[in-house]
C-alpha cells in the first residue's frame, strides 16, 4: 500500500503538519509520514509582481526531490498560491500523478476580517488537502456537494462539503490503491 | 446522462495555456491547448470543441480576433471566450460584438471561470438533450421510413399493417411525388413477403412492346434483338410483390395481359406457348383518376376492379402542412450527410418559407428543394435565402435581366458555365442547381464545349 508523505513548506509550523497526519491517515487508509528533512527554496517560486508563489512550480520541486517516492507526497505552507491564469488557488495537484501542494494562507478567517476561528482553519486544510490528494488519485470534481471533491473557490463552498468522499469517489479511489498495489 | 465535452485553450504564452487547461482538466473535461491561432484552426478542423478560451493577443499571423471568426465559420455553435489582459478590455469587449460569448481578465478569479464554464455547459446539454428528444420524436413518427404525425397518414400506417400480410391486390392514388412507392414498399416489408422480392416497374417509362417484354419477359427469337430467354418482372417478383407504378399510362393490350395474370396467375412469354405459374402479390398506384378513366372509357372497368381491391388515397404534402418541418429535418439529417456538408439545421424563417410554399411536387419536391439549399448553403443552417428560388419561382429574380440578343443554345451555354464555374468544377452540384440530371449535364459540356 504506498504512504502519504507529508512535507511542510516553510514558512509553516509542525503544528500545522502534524494535525493532518492523523486526519489524512484515516481517510485514506494508509500510512502517513511526515518528512522535514529536506528544504525547499520557496524564492524559485516567488512573483515579486504579484506577491504571490507560483503552486506549480513548488509542485515541480517537489516531485524532483522525491523522485523514488511509491505513494503520493502533500507540500503544506502558509504563503498564498496562484497559478498563471487565477488570482489564487487553494492548493494544487498533478491528476493523477503524485504531487500534491496545499496553503493554509487563504483558509484563515482573520483574512476576511473575521475573529480568528483555529478549528475551522484546521477542518478547511484537512479538506484542501484531502481534495488535492484526491486529484492524484485521479479524481476530477465531483457534482455531490458535500463530497470533498466537489470544486469550491470560496471558503463557504469548503465549509459546505465534508472532508471524506462520497461512495462514488471513495470507490475510485480503492480502485487506483488496488491498481497500484 | 455524462456527457464528455471537448475545450480548446488558445494561448501563445505556455505557462497561461497550460495552467488554464489544468485547471480545466480537474472539472473532468478533455483539454487541448493549441499555442497559436493557425493551430487552433487546424484542430478545429479535426475536431468539435464545445467551448474555446482565446488569447485575445497572440503575435505572428493571426490575432485573437481573426481566429474567433475563422473557428466560427468552421463550427457556428461553438462558445468562445476571450482571454485578455487589462489594458485590452476594450478590444475584448468589442470581440463580444463580433460573437465572442464572454470575456475573462488574466489573470482570473477561478470562481468567476467556474461559473462561466458551468453556465455554457449547461446550456449545451440542455441543447444535446433536445436534439435527442427530436430524434425520439422522429422515431415516434416514423413508419417503414415514412415520415408523419399527419392523422390521414397514421390511418394510412394502420390500414398497412392490416393489409400487409394479404393477398389482394392494392390500389394507390396520389399526386405525382406523394411517396406511392413509399407506401408500397412499407406493405411489402410489413408482411410475410418482407424476405421474398419487391420488384417496382414504372408503366409510363417505357413503349408497349417493351414495357410487354419487361413485365413478362421474352423466348429467345421473340423479336429481333431477343437473343435469348429473358424473365419478366413477374417472375422476378415470385412469391414477391410487384409494383406497377403509373398503371393508368398502359395499353388496352396490356390492360388485358394484366387482368389475365390477376384472374389466371399465369401468363406466357412474349413469343412464349408455354403457361408461367407465379404467386404474385400486386399493387398498382397512379396519379390519374382511374375511376374517371373507366367512364371515359380509357381504362378497362373489370381491371379497375381486381386493383381497386384495396384501396389507398395518399394526401397531397399541402394537406398535411405538420408534416413540413419534421420532414426537411429528416432530408436535412440524411442528405447533408450523403452530399458531406455540414449543414445541421434550418431556421425559423425559412421553415416559414417551406410551410407558406404549396408544393406542387409534393414529398419529393421538398426533398429536392432541401438537397438544392444544402448544396449552396455556406453555414451550418439553412436559411430563407438558400430557399429564395422558392419564392422567385416565375418571378424575374433581382437585379437579373434575361439577355434579349442571344440564342437559347447560347444562353444555355452561359447559364451552365456559370454555375460549373460557382461550383468549382463539381457536376454533382452543378446538375442539382440546373435540375437536370448529370448525364444531361456531361451531355450539354461535352455538346457546348465547356470548360470546367
Ligand atoms: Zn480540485
Ligand atoms: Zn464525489
Amino acid at each position: 500500500m504506498p504512504s502519504i508523505l507529508l512535507v511542510p513548506i516553510p514558512p509553516v509550523t509542525m503544528e500545522r503538519i502534524t494535525s493532518l497526519r492523523l486526519p489524512l491517515q484515516s481517510i485514506f487508509d494508509t500510512d502517513t509520514v511526515i518528512d522535514a528533512s529536506i528544504h525547499l527554496d520557496i524564492i524559485a517560486a516567488l512573483d515579486m509582481y504579484r506577491n504571490q508563489y507560483n503552486s506549480s512550480i513548488l509542485l515541480a520541486s517537489l516531485k524532483e526531490r522525491f523522485p523514488q517516492h511509491e505513494g503520493k507526497i502533500l507540500g503544506v505552507s502558509e504563503v498564498d498560491f496562484f497559478v498563471p491564469v487565477l488570482t489564487y488557488v487553494f492548493g494544487e495537484a498533478q491528476l493523477n500523478g503524485t504531487v500534491a501542494v496545499v496553503s493554509v494562507y487563504r483558509l484563515d478567517d482573520t483574512l476576511y476580517g473575521l475573529p480568528e476561528n483555529p478549528r475551522r482553519l484546521n477542518e478547511r486544510l484537512v479538506k484542501e488537502a484531502v481534495h488535492e490528494l484526491g486529484h492524484t488519485f485521479g479524481l476530477y470534481h465531483c457534482l455531490d456537494y458535500d463530497c470533498v471533491m466537489h470544486s469550491s473557490t470560496t471558503v463557504e463552498d469548503i465549509d459546505i462539503k465534508r472532508d471524506n468522499f462520497c461512495p462514488a469517489c471513495s470507490r475510485a479511489v480503492k480502485r487506483h490503491l488496488h491498481a497500484r498495489s | 446522462m455524462e456527457t464528455q465535452w471537448d475545450i480548446l485553450v488558445v494561448d501563445d504564452e505556455e505557462v497561461m495555456r497550460e495552467s488554464l487547461a489544468a485547471w480545466l482538466r480537474e472539472d473532468g473535461y478533455a483539454v487541448d491547448t493549441a499555442s497559436s491561432g493557425r493551430e487552433a484552426i487546424a484542430k478545429t478542423k479535426i475536431k468539435d470543441y464545445a467551448i474555446y478560451f482565446v488569447d485575445l493577443k497572440m503575435p505572428g499571423g493571426i490575432d485573437g480576433i481573426e481566429t474567433m471568426m475563422e473557428i466560427k465559420h468552421l463550427h457556428e455553435d461553438t462558445s468562445i471566450i476571450i482571454i485578455t489582459a487589462y489594458a485590452t478590455v476594450d478590444t475584448a469587449i468589442a470581440a463580444m460584438k463580433e460573437g465572442a460569448q464572454e470575456y475573462i481578465v488574466k489573470p482570473c478569479n477561478p470562481e468567476e471561470i467556474s461559473l462561466l464554464v458551468n453556465r455554457i455547459i449547461k446550456v449545451k446539454n440542455l441543447q444535446r438533450e433536445n436534439t435527442i428528444l427530436r430524434k425520439k420524436l422522429t422515431q415516434q413518427y416514423s413508419f417503414q421510413d415514412i415520415i408523419s404525425k399527419n392523422s390521414k397518414m397514421h390511418d394510412i400506417f394502420q390500414l398497412i399493417n392490416e393489409i400487409a400480410s394479404l393477398r389482394s391486390t392494392v390500389l394507390i392514388h396520389g399526386e405525382s411525388g406523394t411517396g406511392k412507392e413509399l407506401i408500397a414498399r412499407a406493405i411489402h416489408f410489413s408482411g410475410d413477403r418482407s424476405q421474398k422480392p419487391f420488384v417496382s416497374v414504372s408503366c409510363a417509362a417505357l413503349a408497349e412492346t417493351l414495357l410487354e417484354s419487361e413485365l413478362f419477359g421474352h423466348e429467345k427469337g421473340a423479336f429481333t434483338g431477343a437473343s435469348s430467354q429473358k424473365k419478366g418482372k413477374f417472375e422476378l417478383a415470385d412469391e414477391g410483390t410487384i409494383f406497377l407504378d403509373e398503371i393508368g399510362d398502359i395499353s388496352t393490350k396490356l390492360q388485358m395481359d394484366l387482368l389475365r395474370v390477376l384472374q389466371e396467375k399465369s401468363f406466357y412469354r412474349v413469343g412464349g406457348s408455354e403457361e408461367v405459374h407465379v404467386d404474385v402479390r400486386v399493387i398498382a398506384a397512379t396519379n390519374v383518376n382511374l375511376e374517371d378513366a373507366v367512364r371515359e372509357g380509357q381504362f378497362r372497368d373489370d381491371l379497375f376492379y381486381r386493383l381497386n381491391v384495396i384501396n389507398i388515397i395518399l394526401p397531397p404534402l399541402r394537406e398535411r402542412r405538420e408534416d413540413i418541418p419534421l420532414l426537411a429535418k429528416n432530408f436535412i439529417e440524411r442528405l447533408s450527410h450523403e452530399l458531406s456538408k455540414n449543414v445541421a439545421d434550418i431556421s425559423e424563417n425559412a421553415l416559414k418559407i417551406l410551410l407558406d410554399y404549396d408544393w406542387p411536387g409534393n414529398v419529393r419536391e421538398l426533398e429536392n428543394a432541401v438537397e438544392r439549399a444544402i448544396v449552396t448553403c455556406k453555414g451550418r443552417i439553412l436559411t430563407e435565402e438558400d430557399f429564395s428560388f422558392l419564392c422567385h419561382n416565375g418571378k424575374r429574380k433581382n437585379g437579373w435581366h434575361a439577355p434579349t440578343n442571344m440564342t437559347l443554345a447560347e444562353a444555355e451555354k452561359e447559364i451552365i458555365a456559370a454555375t460549373i464555374h460557382r461550383t468549382n468544377g463539381n457536376i454533382k452540384e452543378a446538375a442539382i442547381i440546373l435540375g437536370i440530371d448529370r448525364s444531361t449535364l456531361y451531355d450539354r459540356i461535352k455538346r457546348y464545349g465547356i470548360e470546367r
